[in-house]
């Protein structure tokens, strides 16, 4: 589960009160050892809270990974929790993601109370976190590398959909395709059409975001996943700009995109990949769109 | 009497999918108006006495007003189009106040975006027959204003291409030429006088001053996302070599239009044409302007492209592993049906979304939370201090009495200038020190602020000037300077002013 990454050479060690550590007493667990572990686990769900702020959280990351008998330990309570270690190092923290029945796991419902009652709702939810990754990461080796940090413009990432969702529309007016749904069959819809056609922002009365448009959703995504640690705020232009922490990075990589990549693949999906970015042009065709003011940091 | 009907020997309409295609379009196009008539119908609904409204004009001048001042980057400005549309609201109930003029234009734009619903659109049903022949409701979404984001995150109106069809009408036609032909029409009427129509003309010319530059903008739009999306070897820059010919043309044109205009304005004798003149000058001139904002616009566009086929084309091939978030789910993901494709979103969401500790109250705590009187809150903040002012010495090199002496003195009349060695002597008479300003004051005339004056409209301007005479003085050298003050004509500065703005 855990993941030890050798990049510790700055590994500072404050005044540290190493207890009972070391393999030799690895195998007596007494309740302070329990108490310790689960003190670790507490400071994983806070995902904002930084090791190099903390000097308590810094040392028990440093006996997880110098104490195989500890870091078992504190894998079994998160475990026991209904937490999945994701990895523990200094750059992270004690990245952990809760279990789909965990106590701790976030529910549409609960994120957004519209989406119970309606379905292009909850899935505009969900494309904007999807997409919001997608933008994050825009080729497969920025989401393996673990030095790489995302950026992401609120504007920038519903320009980018919306100019997705225009290309499809284009192909099917060349196809002469009537996407127009029927009336009694709305789950028929074609989902970019969902996109398409709500509004991408709308005045207010208190001149806030419209919460309903495509930019007050996925200004809340960036919003809710600041507040998961996955995201940092670095500024208010463009609907505000946001960075990726390396967190956000082994979420993505180890649970989120997997498990839709799973769910797709039950629906008969198969997207192919040869392993390169499609989001840069592909050599041929033009199958794939940039928007202006993404932000995609291309690497010249 | 009946005759024999040939109708029977004719085969009757298909009624399969290629006739009805037509008549989907055309129900498409009818629905795009029913929300102007349901203004009128849904007035009775609004409380207080509206009847007198006529809401669908009003509509329709909205959606005219947001068309013509949609600019090539943004959008028309809300407030402006409210303010815009007053007038003719009041013209329609003259008797009735102010405050529900202003009501009965929102409520219209309100009802053009449609505030209410959660798309900001509207929707149709209508029917077709499928290629199996069975026949399908389908709903057509549609909007007519639209709120887009600006610059700074404001919000902008803009109308969209439904809203263009139903205001113009069938507009599928050849932007250009359609152009051409608007203004030639123009020049026969204005050259006949008819000033009426010209001005008709005019504005529909401006309509397709707007389209154009519209369709521009939507194809530098997709050069910058994807200069692949978009023809650069030959489509585009044919365009583009293509309008700047336009724009020069037309700007040639339209500054021939705008001269006669003025010369029939100026030469009108009836106001009313003299009124339809002044007004038809405004168009030109913001025709004009179009013009000016598209050709910089298309002057842009090639280093724009270079710099994006640098950035899109030329990044270097990179290392291969993990996910493409792209490529295999965003793309794959949104040709799907709503139902499916909501499966993968949900995946991802309840993975990818991270996580919340859930909030447990105990009892004892909320007791004490609720039972908590509420903090007063400071309104007016921290005391403030009284602040220690000191005052500053006057160190003024004139007072005030002196600038009043020295004004007075450099006073003159328009038709009798004086020379500066004159108006020394006389200071000099009443304060030894007024010499000093007065030749300062002399100087500074000498390059006179003519700009400024025009700006601020002065009537009167002093001056000075140098016709090689020295000056005699005891204490000053230099030239023995003219000083006079010439009149401006502010009426005609005001008008000329008028007129460049």
């Amino acid at each position: 589960m855990s993941d030890h990454h050798a990049e510790h050479p700055a590994w500072s060690e404050p005044d540290a009160p190493s207890a009972p550590a070391g393999p030799a007493h690895a195998h007596a667990v007494t309740p302070a050892d329990a108490a310790d572990a689960a003190r670790l686990v507490s400071f994983g769900l806070q995902p904002k809270l930084l090791p190099a702020r903390d000097a308590e959280y810094a040392e028990l990351l440093r006996r997880y990974r110098e104490d195989p008998g500890f870091g078992r330990l504190a894998d079994a309570v998160a475990t026991g929790l209904g937490l999945v270690v994701l990895e523990v190092s200094a750059r992270a923290g004690m990245a952990i993601a809760a279990d789909e029945d965990s106590v701790f796991a976030v529910r549409m419902g609960d994120y957004a109370r519209r989406t119970a009652a309606d379905s292009a709702d909850r899935f505009l939810h969900g494309l904007a976190h999807l997409a919001v990754a997608a933008l994050a990461f825009p080729r497969p080796e920025d989401l393996a590398d673990d030095g790489y940090i995302g950026r992401i413009t609120v504007n920038g990432v519903d320009a980018f959909v919306r100019q997705t969702c225009r290309r499809l529309e284009q192909r099917a007016e060349e196809l002469g395709e009537n996407t127009d749904p029927a009336t009694d069959a709305p789950g028929l819809e074609a989902a970019w059409r969902v996109y398409a056609r709500r509004s991408s922002t709308g005045a207010t009365k208190d001149a806030r975001r419209l919460a309903g448009s495509t930019t007050g959703i996925v200004g809340k995504a960036a919003a809710f996943l600041t507040e998961s640690g996955f995201l940092q705020r670095t500024g208010d232009e463009a609907g505000g700009t946001y960075r990726t922490t390396p967190r956000y990075q082994l979420q993505v990589r180890d649970m989120a995109g997997s498990a839709a990549m799973a769910e797709l693949l039950e629906l008969g999906v198969v997207p192919v990949s040869d392993g390169s970015a499609t989001l840069l042009p592909p050599p041929e065709g033009d199958d794939l769109e940039l928007a202006a003011d993404a932000g995609l940091p291309f690497h010249a | 009497m009946t005759l024999p009907a040939p109708a029977k020997t004719l085969p009757s309409p298909a009624p399969g999918p290629a006739a009805d295609e037509g008549l989907a379009r055309r129900l498409r196009a009818l629905a795009c108006t029913a929300p102007l008539h349901d203004l009128d119908v849904r007035k009775a609904n609004l409380a207080g006495e509206y009847g007198v409204y006529a809401m669908a004009e009003v509509a329709l001048a909205a959606i005219d007003m947001v068309t013509l001042n949609m600019d090539f980057d943004t959008g028309a400005d809300h407030e402006q189009i409210v303010t815009r549309l007053l007038p003719r609201v009041a013209a329609q109930a003259p008797a009735r106040p102010a405050a529900e003029h202003e009501r009965v234009v929102r409520w219209v734009l309100e009802n053009l975006i449609n505030v209410g619903s959660v798309d900001r659109g509207f929707r149709a049903i209508y029917g077709t027959f499928g290629p199996d022949g069975a026949y399908v409701r389908r709903d057509y979404d549609f909007k007519l204003i639209e709120e887009v984001l600006g610059h700074g995150g404001a919000v902008y109106l803009r109308t969209t291409d439904e809203a263009v069809n139903v205001l113009v009408g069938a507009l599928d036609t050849d932007v250009t030429s359609a152009q051409i032909a608007a203004e030639v029409k123009l020049e026969v009427l204005i050259s006949r006088g008819r000033l009426a129509d010209a001005q008709l003309a005019a504005e529909q010319a401006r309509y397709r001053t707007v389209q154009y530059a519209e369709t521009l903008r939507r194809t530098l739009d997709a050069t910058r996302r994807n200069v692949r999306a978009v023809d650069w070897l030959q489509a585009v820059p044919d365009m583009i070599a293509e309008a700047l010919d336009h724009v020069a043309d037309r700007y040639r044109h339209e500054n021939a239009i705008l001269t006669n205009i003025r010369k029939a304005r100026d030469e009108a004798e009836e106001p009313e044409n003299k009124r339809r003149a002044a007004e038809l000058v405004d168009i030109v001139k913001d025709c004009i302007r179009r013009h000016t904002q598209l050709q910089s616009r298309l002057l842009d566009a090639g280093p724009l492209f270079r710099a994006e086929q640098d950035r899109q084309a030329f990044a270097a091939p990179a290392p291969r592993s993990g996910i493409d978030l792209y490529g295999q789910l965003v793309a794959p993901l949104l040709p799907l049906p709503l139902e499916r494709a909501r499966r993968v979103t949900d995946a991802f969401f309840a993975s990818g979304a991270g996580l919340r500790t859930p909030v447990s109250v105990r009892v004892g705590d909320l007791v004490d939370i609720l039972l908590t009187p509420p903090v007063e809150r400071e309104h007016l903040g921290a005391e403030m201090r009284e602040p220690d002012l000191i005052a500053t010495p006057d160190d003024s090199r004139f007072s005030e009495e002196q600038l009043a002496a020295a004004t007075r003195l450099l006073d003159l009349p328009h038709d009798a200038p004086r020379r500066l060695s004159g108006l020394l002597a006389e200071a000099r008479r009443s304060d030894p020190d007024l010499p000093y300003l007065v030749a300062l004051l002399a100087v500074h005339a000498a390059s006179p602020a003519v700009g400024t004056a025009y700006r601020q409209g002065e009537e009167r301007l002093l001056f000075a000037v140098d016709d090689g005479t020295q000056l005699e003085d005891a204490e000053f050298g230099g030239a023995d300077l003219i000083v006079g003050t010439a009149l401006l004509d502010a009426a005609g500065m005001a008008a000329d002013r008028a007129e460049a703005a």
